[in-house]
């Protein structure tokens, strides 16, 4: 008995080391990692298992996957996910993948949770999701015949919570890398870029046109979102008030974080409530579509004519490009499936 | 060699054991660098952005968005920092605290964005994580400043300025380039320091709208980057704005 609890005492996990892309670990700083919750591969794997877990749902009908798709870079192709109860919220579920780069860790269109082991907490009890209690998830998990043995492994314990839960999630969360799109490929001098994607590129780095790097990164900040807030100008008056709702702040009224431009080939819809089916729809609101409020970036320009006014071939370019951030690689990944 | 080395260790020791003989304590002290915010003398922080606060010399009500700019080679005494990024509305780096700085006179300078030799493309991995890029087409490297906000137009509407600044940029053509540094150096001046001190350097933000350029919102207010003109301007008009504020021990 007492060389048993020894014996756990001593048991270490095995660290597990994240395969950072060559362009990132050049460029940007360091990934967040927590001290409190570093990366070990039986947490990891614990956390990929729990995140395709339809148990953390009230009525085991739905993971996190089931609106977080890999096929869609882990986002949803409906507009408005649904939750076990049919019913409907009232944002787009956001792709998930590059987190660790995000390194002010405000999570959500709103940035309304800090650090993706509290965004874990949220989804499983609110009703119009997952609508479950994290007791009695603890509780199912904890009589399942797996699951305290692999919380033994990776924690060192096998009393299941809440807790140790969400520190496996999202240290599943934090190995979704996506860094192997054409784009990247042509950066790092492996391919080249047809004379559309090249001159879409420029459209996207134009101040004068797209002026999108401002705010969407670009071949130096390969994460290519600035993950700040910002209203660009969909709306005169908000439904959503973004931002402003989690600050209270008028001044953050209709503000919402950037989203990274990688990957928009599974992404679709667009935008924090999905009211874009299409990038020619995305464009188009760049180019002639803009709203004035008093809350608009200031990077949208001429917005009392509607935009800039691509030229037809500019915004063809610019789709261009936007898809030659597309990572194949990152949605077929066996190691971010359904086990 | 070797015996030349020792030879040079003992005289130095020796050296240093006279100094401190003639000169009682003289600890090194820190020096605290703090850098304010100010409109012809109001104060400017976070909390005074995205309100129609503030006109320009020319006439035109601003109201402040982003306000980051990047200081390079901090130099006092025989101290030097690569650089800084000052974000006015994050308030981040409004302070650098440096220490070890012998007691003396000491001179204090930095350069406002970074000089040709420090201006080179994504090679400042915290500059690249927070988009402080300037695009190649534009001749790469970093931006200066990131001033953006809204401006009350001839109309008494609402619009839009980007008061970006970076290298100057002739791009009529685009497979030549034509580069001008318009980076500048800021000599705050000499201290004489005794004991651990914060020296205040104020940029006077309205300056940036005053002389030698009266600035013209109406006309000059975005896509300034790529306007080879309007950068030389903001440069000159730069050369006013930083000032020694109050020091304090
Ligand atoms: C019913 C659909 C649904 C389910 C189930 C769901 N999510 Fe989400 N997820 C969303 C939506 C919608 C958002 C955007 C929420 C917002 O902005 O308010 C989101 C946002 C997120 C984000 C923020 C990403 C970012 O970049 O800011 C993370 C992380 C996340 N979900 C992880 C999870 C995890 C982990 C689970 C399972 C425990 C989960 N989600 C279950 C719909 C869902
Ligand atoms: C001022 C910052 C800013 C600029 C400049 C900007 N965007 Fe955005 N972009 C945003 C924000 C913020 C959102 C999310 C808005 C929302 O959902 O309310 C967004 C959303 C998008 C989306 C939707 C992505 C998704 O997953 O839903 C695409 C695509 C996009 N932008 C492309 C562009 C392009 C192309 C340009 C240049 C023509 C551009 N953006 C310029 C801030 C910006």
């Amino acid at each position: 008995m007492n060389c048993s609890s020894k014996e756990e005492e001593l048991y270490l996990p095995i660290t597990y080391n994240l395969e950072i892309p060559s362009l990132f670990s050049e460029k940007l700083i360091a990934p967040v990692i927590p001290a409190n919750n570093p990366l070990t591969q039986e947490g990891v794997a614990l956390g990929k298992k729990l995140f395709f877990e339809k148990l953390l749902s009230g009525d085991n009908s739905q993971s996190c996957a089931s609106c977080h798709n890999p096929q869609n870079a882990f986002s949803d192709s409906q507009q408005f996910s649904v939750g076990i109860d049919g019913k409907k919220g009232i944002r787009n579920a956001m792709p998930l993948f590059n987190l660790a780069w995000n390194f002010d860790e405000l999570f959500n269109w709103d940035g309304s949770e800090f650090s993706l082991e509290n965004q874990a907490f949220e989804p499983v009890r609110n009703p119009i999701e997952m609508h479950a209690t994290w007791k009695n998830v603890a509780q199912k998990l904890q009589n399942h015949p797996e699951y305290p043995t692999l919380f033994k492994l990776a924690f060192g314990t096998s009393t299941i919570d809440s807790v140790l839960i969400t520190k496996a999630i999202a240290q599943f969360e934090r190995t979704l890398i996506s860094g192997n799109s054409k784009f990247d490929r042509f950066l790092r001098g492996e391919t080249s870029l047809t004379p559309e994607e090249e001159s879409g590129f420029n459209v996207f780095m134009d101040e004068a046109k797209g002026d999108c790097f401002h705010c969407h990164g670009s071949n130096n900040n390969p994460l290519w979102t600035d993950n700040l807030f910002h209203n660009n100008g969909l709306d005169t008056n908000f439904t959503d008030l973004g931002l402003g709702a989690k600050t209270g702040d008028p001044k953050d009224n209709g503000k919402f974080k950037s989203p990274s431009i990688r990957n928009l080939a599974f992404t679709a819809p667009y935008m924090h409530d999905g009211r874009f089916a299409t990038l020619e729809e995305v464009i188009n609101h760049y180019s002639e579509g803009l709203r004035f409020s008093s809350t608009i970036d200031p990077l949208m320009k001429k917005v009392s004519q509607g935009g800039v006014q691509l030229t037809t071939k500019d915004k063809a370019d610019l789709k261009a490009f936007l898809l030659t951030l597309s990572d194949f690689e990152f949605i077929n990944n066996p190691n971010f499936k359904n086990p | 060699m070797k015996k030349i080395m020792s030879f040079c260790v003992g005289l130095f020791l020796l050296l240093g054991c006279e100094k401190k003989d003639c000169c009682t304590n003289l600890e090194p002290i820190t020096v605290t660098l703090q850098f304010t915010h100010n409109w012809d003398g109001i104060p400017i922080n976070s909390s005074d952005f995205t309100t129609f606060k503030f006109t320009t010399e020319h006439g035109e009500q601003i109201s402040i968005e982003q306000l980051r700019y990047l200081v390079s080679r901090i130099k006092i005494g025989n101290f030097e920092k690569n650089y800084q990024l000052i974000n006015v509305g994050e308030n981040t780096g409004l302070e650098l605290v440096i220490p070890q700085i012998p007691q003396g006179n000491q001179f204090l300078k930095f350069t406002f964005g970074f000089t040709d030799a420090d201006n080179i493309d994504g090679i400042y991995p915290d500059l690249n994580s927070t988009s402080f890029n300037v695009p190649m087409m534009m001749g790469g490297g970093y931006h200066y400043m990131q001033f953006d906000g809204k401006y009350k137009d001839s109309n008494n509407q609402n619009a839009n300025f980007n008061y970006h600044t970076i290298r100057a940029v002739n791009m009529s053509n685009p497979m030549n380039l034509i580069l001008e540094d318009t980076s500048f150096e800021v000599e705050i001046g000499t201290f004489e320091l005794s004991k651990n001190t914060t020296i205040e350097i104020k940029m006077n933000v309205a300056e940036w709208f005053k002389n030698p350029n009266l600035w013209d919102l109406n006309v000059l207010n975005s896509v300034l980057m790529p306007n080879f003109d309007a950068q030389k301007m903001m440069s000159e008009n730069g050369r006013n704005v930083f000032s020694v504020g109050t020091i304090s021990n």
